[in-house]
């Protein structure tokens, strides 16, 4: 296993792909020529040539039309949003189109895209451009939605998402294309819809996906050190959520806390604890917790993002709250 | 907006109403179909219930004062709503305007509604199947989800899923979590403890200790609780605050008793006076079966195994290990469980559900030569004997003194549940049968 950058990881994914299937291909702003404004389309133009991988205008209701138009087709594009604050001008294409076609044609057109793009703070980009929309999506019917953690989780579902038949929502993050991990080579495929227990520990069960991971893996050392254990599961898979293994690390250590990076009102958070509530009651010992950004624009200030943001404090306070320990409140 | 609440009329003779208690304090929150307060009139006590949402903002009627039917006695409304007490209640009188509803709320935020108060006697629970049977709406248009927990008593779901699977009543549990929530590791502590519902002390810090269920115990029969005993227990922990203890003290003639160890010694079974004592006791209670329970607040658990707790004065304290079914069990057997329990309870090797969970228990000061004493009860239970020495003693016998062996046992019971003349009958049994001590062959 090779160690690599996320963003080498879904360039290999990428090329893993185009190579194996002759319909996919890659477009969106700067993917070709500058390979990527994240530069995770490196050397793909090269490799695959302007057919293939297709700068667009800046116009990303147009592009993203396009590709349903070419997926509709029988095509398998994968369309790259340079951030997914960018993809809300697209909107009306993924969830009035994408999501749309196979229930709107009774079956007769299927359409196998993929919307790819960082997610998320980038780091003092302001308002407009830090937010987590995760949520947004996850509304819709007929969308799935994936936000990996790590880099190899990033290439094998990257694969998945472009070998599946329904639209996919692939959330990557600013933060994290430099992130390093240990990446199988060649054909790693993960199953959509399984999350993964990335930490196991008896006392208290954290849920997280994407970039939180990290947070939230740093809170359970952190807890560690002070004998509180817990299991920490990276969802990988926002939809279809993998109830069975929310449900079944609740039941064993009976709390719960959702970390994520977006706001807390309707987000995924509250329906993770409204799963939790239904179907776990009997075994919940306190109130599900919920860390998340706070209900406020981001901040240009690094001082006023700071403290808008997730933390490892407040991961750990929140656990310790959920356990009743005192320091905790 | 404040609301008043208006002394219903609760029979129909009633004219005025005794506040025995306030079941919530100002500043409480309160929930409609919530028992807020226990009304004593001319028939009986009921509780009354609030039909609305919100904090209990003001109290008119005291405890201990006297309401008329249709005035009011409390107000509710919403947190930090400002109030005035209305003038002198009238019966029967228009409601006033809500007072002061305009009133702009207090620019300091008032004052976090304390955690419920942790009275040492167990507080009824508000479960659907242990409700005292009169209860009063003072609305009947209001809806009331039958069963519902209304909140007086505040515990997780786990809580409440681990009690109702041990039988465990969380009526008398401390909760450690946020305004007193029962949480997992209280209802630990509790089974930890044998189900010794008295728990006061707050959660250990540490780990809790590890779940035990209540070994060997069949399930109690859960009893409704009368209104004269409701009555009772109330008027004797006002008395005696916590558990209330009276005595009763018998002498029991023990000449034949320290045949019978004699005559085992004789066959090599080593009895001693006391294992004699602890089957008596067993049997006694499987004849007087109203002393083998627990008061629970709200209702009363009987139980149908003569288990008999043996108190040991180990160094720093004491234990009290459970000889289960000693009534069925032989004295051979009853005496070797004795030794052994005890010789383990003297090294600390007792497990928990050795020490816990008993009907009664058999506290003896025999061997350091007292006369007689009185012991305190060991709760959940609702009765202690405590046993004196055997001693020869001049006592009159056929109109003549004669040196008997005598013995003095002292029975302390929980006056809630148990009363002077049962302690009597159950001692009466107890001594007949140390007098008579063949008939603990049948």
């Amino acid at each position: 296993m090779a160690e690599l950058t996320w963003r080498d990881a879904l360039n290999h994914a990428l090329s893993e792909e185009m190579e194996r299937d002759a319909n996919v291909f890659l477009m969106g702003e700067e993917v070709a020529r500058y390979n990527g404004a994240y530069k995770v389309s490196q050397g793909l133009l090269d490799k695959f040539g302007s057919a293939r991988v297709v700068d667009a205008p800046i116009s990303e209701l147009g592009f993203a039309g396009l590709g349903v138009g070419a997926a509709m087709v029988g095509l398998r594009p994968v369309i790259e949003m340079m951030t997914w604050n960018f993809a809300i001008l697209a909107m009306d294409q993924i969830v009035n189109n994408a999501a749309k076609l196979r229930h709107m044609s009774g079956g007769q057109l299927r359409c196998p895209i993929v919307f790819r793009g960082p997610n998320g703070a980038g780091g003092r980009l302001s308002s407009q451009h830090s937010q987590s929309l995760e949520a947004n999506y996850a509304h819709f019917p007929g969308l799935k939605i994936l936000a990996p953690s790590t880099p190899a989780d990033a290439k094998g579902l990257l694969k998945a998402a472009i070998r599946d038949d329904n639209p996919v929502i692939f959330l990557e993050a600013e933060l994290l294309y430099g992130v390093k991990g240990e990446v199988p080579a060649g054909e790693h495929l993960l199953p959509i819809g399984k999350a993964d227990l990335k930490r196991q520990g008896k006392d208290c069960t954290i849920v997280t996906w994407s970039r939180m991971y990290y947070f939230a893996e740093q809170a359970a050392q952190q807890l560690e050190q002070e004998g509180i254990h817990v299991d920490l599961l990276d969802l990988r898979t926002l939809k279809p959520l993998d109830e069975e293994a929310i449900l079944t690390s609740v039941k064993k250590t009976h709390r719960l806390v959702v970390v994520e990076e977006g706001w807390s009102f309707c987000g995924l958070g509250a329906q993770i604890a409204d799963l939790v509530q239904l179907k776990a009651f009997d075994d919940l010992d306190a109130p599900v917790e919920r860390v998340t950004g706070l209900d406020v624009n981001r901040s240009y200030a690094a001082n006023l993002e700071k403290a808008t943001e997730v933390s490892t404090e407040r991961i750990v306070a929140a656990v310790k709250q959920a356990m009743y320990r005192e320091e905790g409140s | 907006m404040a609301t008043e609440v208006q002394l219903p009329a609760l029979s129909p003779t009633m004219k005025e109403g005794k506040i025995v208690k306030w079941l919530k304090k100002e500043g409480d929150s309160v929930s409609s179909g919530e028992a807020i307060a226990e009304v004593e009139t001319d028939k009986s006590n009921l509780e009354i219930e609030s039909f609305e949402d919100g904090v209990l903002l003001k109290i008119l009627v005291p405890e201990g004062e006297t309401g008329l039917v249709g005035a009011p006695i409390a107000i509710v409304g919403a947190k930090g709503e400002k109030v005035s007490a209305p003038a002198a209640p009238k019966p029967a009188a228009p409601p006033p305007a809500p007072a002061a509803a305009a009133a702009p709320a207090p620019k300091a935020a008032p004052p976090p509604p304390p955690p419920p108060p942790r009275a040492a006697a167990p507080k009824p629970a508000p479960r659907e199947e242990s409700r005292p049977a009169q209860v009063v709406q003072l609305r009947p248009a209001v809806e009331v989800a039958a069963g519902s927990d209304d909140g007086r008593l505040r515990a997780s779901p786990l809580a409440k899923r681990m009690a109702r699977e041990e039988g465990l009543d969380l009526a008398g549990v401390h909760g450690s979590g946020p305004s007193g929530r029962i949480v997992k590791r209280d209802v630990e502590a509790v089974m930890g403890q044998g189900g010794q519902a008295a728990a006061a002390a707050p959660a250990p810090k540490q780990a809790p200790p590890a779940y035990v269920p209540q070994f060997g115990r069949r399930e109690p029969e859960v009893l409704g609780i009368s209104g004269m005993r409701k009555i009772i227990a109330q008027r004797m922990a006002e008395v005696k605050p916590g558990v209330p203890h009276f005595y009763v003290t018998v002498d029991v003639d023990m000449e034949e008793a320290v045949k019978v160890r004699e005559q085992a010694k004789a066959a090599e079974v080593k009895i001693s006076i006391n294992d004699l004592i602890v089957k008596a006791a067993a049997v006694a209670l499987r004849k007087q079966p109203k002393v083998n329970v627990s008061f629970q607040g709200d209702r009363i658990l009987q139980y149908s195994t003569a288990d008999v707790g043996i108190a040991v004065a180990i160094e720093d304290g004491l234990i009290t290990p459970v000889i289960r079914d000693a009534d069925q069990k032989s004295l051979g057997t009853v005496a070797a469980e004795a030794r052994d329990l005890a010789e383990r309870a003297r090294r600390r090797a007792l497990k928990p559900e050795e020490y816990s969970g008993g009907s009664i228990t058999v506290s003896n000061l025999g061997m350091f030569g007292v006369d007689s004493f009185i012991a305190v009860i060991n709760p959940p239970q609702a009765s202690i004997i405590a046993v004196g020495a055997v001693a020869d003693k001049v006592v009159a016998r056929n109109g003549k003194p004669e040196v008997r062996k005598m013995m003095s046992v002292t029975f302390s019971g929980d006056h809630r549940v148990v009363d002077g003349a049962l302690g009597a009958q159950y001692l009466q049994e107890l001594k007949a049968l140390l007098e008579q001590p063949t008939r603990l062959l049948f």
